[in-house]
């Protein structure tokens, strides 16, 4: 099975808004989550110029997370493997 | 104490980016007033109990971001455009560092313990038996606690074997070490300054956001607009606050306007030198111990709470002291700026006449943001007046300190050292060191960091001190 990827945006703005809490978020993963995912740290994605969406943000297999957590991405992260479904924001 | 990351930190920075990006947009005084309603419109669910309220709190909390403290300078009639102007033209930061916003606080009940349903009314009933208070009886064959006798041990809780008793804290009275969290007749809380230490802990563990730091933003942001020479004192536990290096911070921070950035690292190197010869030299003269002074909030402590502890803080300065002593013999003349994760810096600067101004860490953030800055985009660039040592480094995590102290002694004086090192001004922490103090403890250096993990884990960090820590390591290690 192809990994999940998580890209997370670590630009300054995503940083500051707390970003930077994200960084633990393999600590989080439990098996078989922890063996599936790719976890990646990216530049600004650019989406904080967009008025609609609040920082930080994280890439789940390429959907997005806006105002972040280390939660809202695990639920994101187990109804992508299972199968289930996420409310993404975009 | 709350974690890092929630939603009052976060109303905090987006507010403060969205002032500051105005104010570099000069429209600040034209769209003041109107971003209390802008941030809560009417379709909006609100955080408490209406929209207005909502803004009203948005109102006190740009008031506290001017720099305002809201018990002495409230006035409801005055619009926000006239706290501005009055901010852009003041000329010294004032006392107190922190303010309260009466209107947040939510009057915590005073009752902490309560028996709840999973009350069986049991045969055993140790509660009962144990409370030294007499303050629990069994009523319809349920515990009931009298408020008027509890004392709020906790005994009765640690006792049930049903866990039925719960505690309900009242967040900033508890995390407050010194009392100065106090309540006025209508139950607010208030501050009672003389006895504050300004350690921060009230802001960060009121869940309503009540409490404030009165940000420095505007004055620092008003000076570089004025284009003033003005230098950034960069303190140690700036490693991983942001993306990027260290170095690649420097840039970002002369994008800004700052036309210098110390190291403030270089004066920690100076502080643990002189530490060094100082505790020789006590010792040698038959004193007791010595107690490490870089710490604001513990000086303050040990000055106001420990009686007999004044007399063993170190002379030797501050780190922010020789880092200030030395930006001013390569920039005479300029502004000074330290940013640092620290509430009680705030009040040190004033103290020491060491800084103009103080930010903290998280201000920074919100000015990288409003400017666009992204630190990953920065070129490295080496700090004016060189850098601090590794050890100096390690004075932003809890033991470093007194590590980089006794890195510096001679064998004779490593033998006879015998350190203590606090993690954390706790109440508990506080009874330690009044035993101290009393001579009660074999300890002859006490090292004391108000925030338990030190400066990575002060009140104005961004972040993760885990992950700050690690990264702290991994720098030692290198």
């Amino acid at each position: 099975m192809e990994k999940i990827s998580i890209e997370i945006c670590t630009g300054t703005t995503c940083y500051v808004m707390g970003a930077s809490d994200l960084l633990t978020l393999e600590e989080h993963l439990r098996p078989p989550l922890s063996s599936s995912v790719k976890i990646s740290g990216s530049t600004c994605l650019g989406i904080c110029r967009d008025k609609r969406f609040k920082p930080p943000f994280v890439r789940v297999a390429g959907k997005l997370i806006a105002q972040a957590s280390v939660r809202k991405v695990l639920k994101a992260v187990e109804a992508e493997y299972s199968g289930g479904s996420y409310a993404y924001d975009e | 104490m709350l974690t890092m990351n929630n939603q009052s930190n976060y109303i905090r920075k987006e507010l403060s980016s969205l002032l500051l990006k105005d104010f570099n947009e000069d429209k600040l005084a034209r769209t003041i007033d109107r971003i209390p309603i802008d941030l809560n419109p009417r379709d909006k669910s609100s955080y408490r109990c209406c929209t207005f309220k909502d803004r009203a709190m948005t109102r006190y909390r740009i008031m506290a971001l001017l720099g305002f403290s809201i018990e002495q300078d409230d006035d409801e009639y005055k619009p926000l455009k006239e706290y501005l102007g009055e901010a852009l033209v003041r000329e010294k930061i004032e006392h107190p560092p922190l303010t309260v916003i009466s209107v947040a606080c939510s009057s915590c009940p005073r009752v902490t313990y309560r028996v709840t349903d999973s009350c069986r009314g049991c045969l055993a009933r140790p509660c009962e038996t144990n409370c030294p208070f007499g303050a629990i009886s069994i009523k319809n064959g349920r515990a009931e606690i009298d408020k008027d006798k509890c004392r709020n041990c906790g005994k009765c809780r640690e006792l049930c074997p049903f866990n039925a008793i719960i505690y309900t804290p009242v967040p900033c009275e508890d995390a407050c070490p010194v009392n100065a969290v106090k309540r006025d007749d209508s139950g607010n809380m208030f501050i009672d300054y003389d006895n504050c230490i300004s350690c921060g802990r009230c802001v960060r563990s009121c869940p309503f956001g009540a409490v404030m730091e009165r940000s420095q933003l505007i004055d620092v942001s008003a000076r570089i607009k004025e284009k003033k020479p003005i230098t950034a004192m960069l303190a140690p536990s700036i490693i991983g606050q942001f993306p990027g290096s260290t170095a690649q911070l420097v840039a970002a921070l002369k994008q800004l306007g700052f036309t210098a950035v110390v190291d403030v690292a270089a004066g920690a190197d100076e502080t643990s030198a002189l530490e060094a010869v100082e505790f020789a030299e006590r010792i040698e003269q038959g004193e007791a111990m010595m107690a490490t002074s870089c710490c604001p909030a513990w000086v303050d402590a040990a000055e106001k709470h420990i009686s007999g502890m004044k007399i063993f803080l170190s002379d030797t300065g501050t780190p922010l002291f020789y880092t200030s002593q030395a930006a001013e013999t390569l920039f005479p003349g300029s502004l000074k700026v330290f940013i640092g994760p620290c509430t009680a810096k705030r009040s040190e600067a004033i103290r020491d006449n060491s800084a103009d101004y103080v930010l903290s860490f998280e201000e920074l953030g919100a000015m990288l943001i409003a400017a666009g800055i992204d630190v990953n985009d920065c070129e490295e660039t080496d700090f004016n007046g060189g850098d601090g040592s590794f050890r100096a480094r390690a004075f932003a995590a809890s033991g470093g300190v007194a590590d980089a102290v006794i890195a510096r002694f001679d064998e004779e004086t490593r033998s006879i050292c015998n350190p203590l090192k606090v993690d954390g001004l706790t109440k508990k922490n506080i009874n330690l060191l009044k035993a101290a103090a009393a001579g009660k403890l074999k300890y002859n250096l006490i090292e004391v960091m108000s925030c338990e993990g030190g400066c990575i884990c002060g009140p104005g960090v961004i972040g993760n001190p885990k992950v700050v820590k690690k990264k702290l390591e991994n720098s030692m290690s290198a």
